[in-house]
């Protein structure tokens, strides 16, 4: 289904990609959740001509796991599909508890977070979901703390499907999103939505960047299915380490990753080393999460 | 806390029809209204004095008397967040809260008043922290008065039962569309048993047709609540304040209609007591308008005429109804709230709904955090109001 008709993206924006190919899968029955981010603005004003196809509900910052609750829990359509579509700031800070009280419950919806790593609609403030190392406008020295684990906390909620996906690997995107829609109960989809305004690279690279993203072992693709952690097939081989690409490449493109000092690099590098070792763990475990 | 359940009791003084006669406490009253205005979902979230109320509802869920899905939210702001979308999606709704959960609500309670879409809320009233209180006062209810809700506040037992069935009459009406906020004092009412009778569940079936209103439609989507123009902002609160405006006339036609459906008067914006021949009124919102009853008749003993204005409803605020009181000696008002560096809110409001006017206005703020004041205090004050010994604003402290 083409998603937006002329919308308010930055040029090089994911978003509206990634909105195009989710709802290819899901389908016209579908409402999605917006709270306050990008794409409220992509999403534009009704009266002048709404790009979205599909019944778009927006909600305050920290409310559309609950609006969507709320929305699942009225709707007679047995076949209707409830997304919530919200950014790194309303899913791991401000809409957190929201989010984690939706999962508990179990609700019938699928949560999508597109990540671009920083409150960008506001103009690049950092969030919990802002990577060690980078550059924003409230870490004008970087930042200096880690990304919260936030697929691994949904995955501990006991829900019935967690999964990372990048929009620069659409068929394994677009295959995530297939079996989330035949899942009934609260579904996580978190994916990595390369910024290029917030993370100050041309806007002919954001699937360049997706992919870096993922060569370097910076993103994994993984799925977690009732519990059962299983890499997908295009990060399997970076288990091995000696197959991930230097941090340098993905880091080299961006801005906000500049002047960064050779201890902050290691920073990075230990990062991504005890990510994957964890992976390693819990691929192992027959039940890592519950 | 001990409960009746309610039984079909003795006949109805004038009416000759059977009703439910019977005693509960104003939480489980207001419980039983909403299990008979049969909403589709609730959310529920503790804070006291409302909890009760809740639990109530979770037990008519359990029991099979009330078909509807509960959602038990983690927050007051999830709480009014999950039924606003439910009510998007066409269901009835229902939640209540108190005091610091219903100013945790209240970025949600605008964002549902902004968007006009019909919901009912208890608000089982109580004071507001720090310090704490868990006692009853105004001032967490007041504090909504510019969220485009209703707000309706009861006297007593009844009148929570009575005013809850309306609300969900009011909020869903055409004319109006719009979410209704359902107060009750904090104790006095919620954890009070009174003496109550009960509409048959057929009589509130018929008084309260299925919702009509849906916003979430596959075949027709739709932006709600979207970005908008400063041109279109502005029309969209230009129709709200109509809308508000648009209502007095609606509360007071469904309160008529359901004292032929109740034969018990229902009073709309305002009820007028004693008040005809009154020299002097008392102007009084929620449970202690009660007192304030006791106050009038014992005044009149004493030949002081004195009537009460019991305010029902403080949005839409009844102005028009309130000029009739422009030509007496003098008004003295109860305020269970403040407004920190101007005054009494009711006060406040009165004085602007009577502009021009000739009459003294006296603010009594009294009740804050459940301090008691009662029927002597009130005849106190209004003996000095006569006597013209009475401060323009006096605290109860």
């Amino acid at each position: 289904m083409t998603f937006l008709r002329g919308d308010a993206a930055c040029p090089g924006c994911p978003i509206p990609k990634e909105l195009d190919a989710i709802l290819d899968i899901y389908g016209k029955k579908t409402a999605i959740v917006v709270p306050a981010s990008c794409s409220t603005v992509i999403m534009g004003d009704t009266v002048l001509g709404m790009p979205s196809p599909v019944t778009v509900v927006h909600s305050p910052f920290a409310a559309s796991a609950s609006i969507a609750s709320g929305i699942a829990n009225a709707l007679k359509e047995e076949d209707a599909n409830i997304l919530v579509w919200a950014g790194d700031g309303s899913t791991s800070d401000i809409g957190f508890a929201t989010l984690s009280g939706a999962a508990e419950r179990n609700e019938n919806i699928t949560y999508v977070c597109y990540d671009n790593e920083a409150y960008m609609n506001t103009g690049i403030q950092r969030s919990s979901l802002t990577p060690y190392g980078a550059w924003t406008t409230t870490t004008p020295a970087h930042k200096h703390e880690f990304k919260k684990p936030l697929p691994f906390i949904m995955a501990m909620h006991r829900i019935p499907y967690v999964a990372t996906a990048s929009i620069s690997y659409l068929a394994d995107f677009k295959a995530k999103f297939a079996k989330a829609r035949n899942i009934k109960g609260f579904r996580y989809i978190h994916l990595l939505s390369p910024c290029p305004p917030g993370w100050k690279f041309d806007a002919n690279l954001t699937m360049e960047i997706g992919k870096l993203a993922v060569e370097t072992g910076m993103w994994p693709l993984f799925e977690i299915e009732n519990g059962k952690f299983s890499l997908s097939s295009i990060s399997k081989p970076f288990l091995d380490k000696s197959k991930r690409k230097p941090i340098e490449e993905y880091l080299k493109l961006q801005e906000r990753f500049k002047g960064l000092s050779k201890e902050e690099i290691d920073g990075i590098n230990n990062y991504i080393d005890s990510m994957w070792s964890y992976i390693e763990e819990i691929s192992k475990a027959k039940s890592p999460f519950f | 806390m001990r409960e009746c359940m309610p039984c079909k009791g003795d006949k109805n003084g004038g009416r000759g029809e059977d009703v439910k006669n019977t005693a509960m406490v104003g939480n489980h009253a207001v419980a039983y209204a909403v299990m008979q205005a049969k909403p589709e979902v609730l959310a529920v979230y503790p804070i006291t004095p409302q909890t009760t109320m809740l639990e109530k509802l979770a037990e008519y869920v359990s029991k099979g008397m009330l078909n509807a899905k509960m959602i038990k939210v983690e927050s007051e702001h999830s709480a009014m967040a999950s039924i606003y979308g439910a009510s998007l999606a066409g269901a009835r709704v229902f939640t209540a809260t108190s005091s610091q959960g219903l100013l945790y609500m209240t970025e949600v309670i605008y964002w549902a008043g902004g968007q006009r879409v019909p919901i009912v809320a208890g608000i089982a009233t109580r004071a507001i922290g720090s310090p704490w209180s868990i006692w009853d006062d105004h001032q967490d209810f007041v504090t909504e008065r510019d969220a485009i809700w209703i707000q309706m506040m009861a006297e007593n037992v009844q009148d929570a039962y009575d005013m809850t069935i309306q609300a969900f009459r009011i909020s869903e009406d055409k004319r109006v569309i719009m979410p209704v906020m359902m107060g009750f004092d904090g104790f006095v009412l919620t954890h009070t048993m009174e003496r109550l009778s009960l509409l048959e569940n057929e009589d509130v079936d018929k008084f309260l047709p299925k919702k009509d209103f849906k916003l979430i439609d596959f075949e027709e989507p739709i932006g709600i609540g979207p970005i908008v123009t400063q041109d279109n902002y502005i029309k969209y609160r230009y129709k709200a304040m109509q809308a508000m405006e648009r209502a007095k006339g609606v509360i007071e036609e469904i309160a008529k209609e359901y004292s032929n459906t109740s034969g018990r008067e229902q009073y709309g914006l305002v009820e007028f007591y004693k008040c005809e021949d009154a020299d002097y009124v008392i102007l009084a919102m929620g449970a202690w308008a009660g007192d304030a009853r006791l106050a009038v008749d014992e005044l009149r003993k004493n030949g002081v005429k004195t009537g009460l204005a019991k305010l029902r409803v403080l949005r839409p605020f009844p102005k028009e109804k309130l000029a009739e009181l422009k030509d007496r000696k003098a008004v003295l008002v109860l305020d269970r709230e403040y407004s920190y560096g101007s005054g009494g809110v009711l006060a406040t409001e009165l004085k602007s709904a009577l502009y021009g006017a000739n009459l003294p206005i006296y603010s009594l703020i009294g009740g804050i955090g459940g301090k008691e004041l009662g029927p002597s205090e009130i005849i106190n004050a209004m003996n000095m109001v006569v006597q013209g010994k009475m401060d323009r604003e006096v605290w109860f402290v």
